[in-house]
């Protein structure tokens, strides 16, 4: 903590810095040309022709905000370093340039979206900067931490290089644990038929196997007729969506769909995850061609949602403590969950209080769009990019917030650094972590 | 002179008509080719319900996040975009030479109020400019081109004011404004001016992302 905070400008990359010293300006047209003319579209064009470059989407940005309203970070400044320059010189730009693409596409957007409700035209210049990464993807020039998660993808079908008698045996672990507490409980492997398939993101059964079991109990307890498949196909996230490498993510939704089809399941219910969410639900499947998921996906919020609305779930006592709500984008401003979201607090807290702005209108954690997955590099000046984030956060504790719920790995990993980096004491909790805690337990297993 | 008023009048202004509705509707037909060729999926996912409701939403001043974190800016482009459309199309000689050359003519305005209209277009660009030389964020994203499209919008509001009150007499003020608002509408869709037509598709795209896939506001 005491070393000098590095400017932005001076992090260093090794993944990054590895792949510009193997490029050449000829290279480096030939990919941002063949991205520009053969991947963008009537929609980049409308976008690029479109923005009268007036700034007022500036106001919607964490980063913006929170570095002091340097221009730098303002979602059209963001598009003036990146694009246009690539756009205008037809591709001839240099090393120092990419590598600083590189850090403003990966490192200084979330891909939020915040920006798309503060321009009068709607343009989502998370799209613009996903382009970029795109050709980043395309010039090798990932970085590094952001990159390995994507050859796990690759290699593994899944995020975290879990093997997959490792997958299995952390399932067997969870089952064996949660029948000390609820003996008949099963996590149900392959069945063929269940109404539903479950499914997670590598991170839990990797480090977090606790969420499994209680998603477990919550299945058990409200009677759903579930499952998870032992093969792959169980991880429903997807780093390469924010690589920008296509190809895989198409692969990595296709088997996580096929999954869910060879089990013929009726919907996926997947975890508390926003950007696994965007790729189910929105990104991955346009990609290989639905407008819509081909297999109905539900995010925890909803699922959680229906099982309380309809009494499967019944909470035993409220959750004692005052908490506080983060809106996580994906789920919010990708899928307006959060007045479902507030129907689960209520049920589970008396006590809510509000972060403002809020629902689709609030603060990105700042580790989304594959932000936090850039690693350590990059840690320190995503914490200071998140400023706003941490000033909601003291202003939800002084007014008694004492649980922050945050129904979204990556938020929560995201909040976890800023609340650590500013000593500010709330305790973060996933909304399975308050309903398992809460919820009646039938089995008469307390 | 009479001839270059002829001129002015007549040949230029065919071509400047035609380069504005001929740019835009070229502009609209190459963006749904361009659509349909690369981007088909576009089309699957608009929604009329969803844009009007996005557009809606945005045309109402104050309302949309975006217009309330900047007030001053949302009040001075709301008058401004009025006052642009409405003092040219409304204003009694413009009315009078569409009925002069085509027998159609429509509701008009008194003069002193698009006196005070074309006022309001001068100072609103003045303040445009003003405010990319002074916001940190606007200047930074500002080139010449920025500036050139406030000059270009500006010209035929203030030659056309300078003109109605003989500042100086005689004709050249009048050609100085025809002229101007000539080049500024054969140019439209030929600069970022055509967001007047873009943005309304790139608005209705989003609002339809929002509201049918989304499930939330984008205003
Ligand atoms: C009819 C549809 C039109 C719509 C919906 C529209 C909408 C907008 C919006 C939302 C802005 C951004 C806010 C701002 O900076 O003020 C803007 C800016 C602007 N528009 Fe329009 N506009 C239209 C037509 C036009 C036309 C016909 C012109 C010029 C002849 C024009 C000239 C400008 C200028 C000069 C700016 C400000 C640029 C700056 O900030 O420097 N607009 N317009
Ligand atoms: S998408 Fe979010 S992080 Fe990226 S520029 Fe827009 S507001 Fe900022
Ligand atoms: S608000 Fe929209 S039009 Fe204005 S600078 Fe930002 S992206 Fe461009």
């Amino acid at each position: 903590m005491n070393e000098r905070h590095k400017e932005p400008s001076e992090i260093m990359d090794d993944g990054v810095e590895a792949a510009l010293s193997r490029l050449t300006p000829e290279k480096i047209q030939a990919v941002i040309n063949s991205v520009l003319k053969g991947e963008t579209g009537a929609r980049f064009k409308a976008y690029m022709d479109t923005c009268i470059h007036c700034g007022l989407c500036s106001e919607a940005c964490q980063f913006f905000l929170s570095r002091d309203r340097d221009p730098h970070y303002s979602p059209v400044g963001k598009v003036k370093q990146t694009v246009w320059p690539m756009v205008k010189n037809k591709g001839r730009v240099d090393t120092d340039f990419i590598r600083r693409a590189v850090r403003i596409a990966h490192t200084e957007c979330n891909l939020c979206k915040r920006c798309v409700a503060f321009c009068p035209f709607g343009i989502d210049i998370a799209y613009l900067m996903t382009v970029v990464r795109r050709i980043i993807h395309k010039l090798g020039a990932t970085p590094l931490y952001l990159q390995d998660t994507a050859h796990s993808h690759a290699s593994t079908m899944n995020q975290m290089w879990v093997k997959e008698d490792e997958w299995i045996d952390t399932l067997q672990w969870q089952e064996d644990e949660a029948r000390a507490e609820i003996p008949s409980l099963r996590i149900p492997l392959d069945k063929e038929g269940a109404e539903i398939m479950y499914s997670v993101i590598a991170p839990e059964p990797k480090f977090q196997a606790q969420l499994i079991y209680q998603a477990a109990a919550i299945m058990h307890v409200a009677g759903v007729d579930w499952t998870m498949p032992s093969d792959i196909g169980w991880d429903n996230s997807d780093m390469a969506m924010f690589t920008g490498d296509y190809e895989i993510m198409g692969r990595i939704k296709r088997t996580h769909f096929e999954a869910a089809t060879r089990l013929r399941v009726k919907k996926i219910v997947m975890g508390e995850c926003g950007h696994a969410f965007r790729s189910v639900y929105d990104t991955g499947n346009r990609w290989l061609g639905w407008a819509q998921p081909p297999v109905p996906i539900v995010h925890a919020i909803a699922f959680y949602y229906d099982l309380l609305k309809t009494g499967k779930l019944r909470i035993a006592r409220k959750y004692s403590h005052p908490v506080t709500l983060h809106d996580p984008c994906n789920v919010v401003r990708g899928g307006g969950l959060h007045e479902k979201a507030r129907y689960v607090v209520h049920q589970l807290c008396d006590n809510l209080i509000e972060m403002h702005p809020n629902r689709e209108h609030n603060y990105c954690c700042g580790a989304g769009g594959g932000v936090i997955n850039c690693g350590p590099p990059y840690k320190n000046a995503r914490v200071a990019g998140n400023r706003v984030k941490a000033e909601q956060l003291f202003d939800a504790k002084s007014r008694g917030a004492h649980t922050l719920i945050a129904p979204c790995h990556n938020c929560h990993s995201g909040l976890h650094d800023i609340v650590h980096h500013h000593g500010i004491d709330l305790e973060i909790k996933f909304f399975s972590d308050i309903i398992y805690e809460c919820m009646e337990k039938p089995d008469g297993s307390e | 002179m009479t001839s270059l008023y002829a001129f002015v009048a007549g040949p230029l202004a065919w071509a400047a008509f035609l380069f504005f509705f001929g740019g835009l509707c070229y502009r609209l037909l190459s963006m749904l080719r361009q659509v349909r060729q690369s981007e088909p999926f576009i089309f699957s996912y608009m929604s009329l319900r969803y844009s009007l409701r996005s557009i809606l939403h945005w045309l109402i001043p104050f309302f949309a996040m975006g217009w309330r974190r900047n007030p001053i800016l949302t009040g001075v482009t709301f008058i401004f975009h009025i006052s642009l459309i409405a003092a040219p199309v409304f204003i009694v000689s413009h009315v009078v030479l569409w009925d002069e050359a085509w027998n159609l003519s429509w509701w008009t305005l008194p003069d002193a109020v698009v006196d005070v209209m074309t006022l309001v277009v001068v100072a609103a660009c003045l303040f445009f400019a003003l405010r990319r030389v002074l916001r940190p964020e606007v200047r930074f994203v500002s080139d010449a081109s920025d500036y050139l499209l406030l000059v270009l919008t500006a010209a035929p509001f203030v030659t056309g004011f300078l003109a109605y009150h003989q500042w100086p007499a005689g004709p050249w003020m009048t050609i100085a404004h025809m002229v101007s608002g000539e080049l500024l509408l054969a140019l439209i869709p030929f600069t970022r001016l055509r967001h007047m037509l873009s943005g309304w598709l790139t608005r209705a795209y989003i609002g339809s992302e929002f509201g049918a896939v989304r499930h939330a506001r984008d205003w």
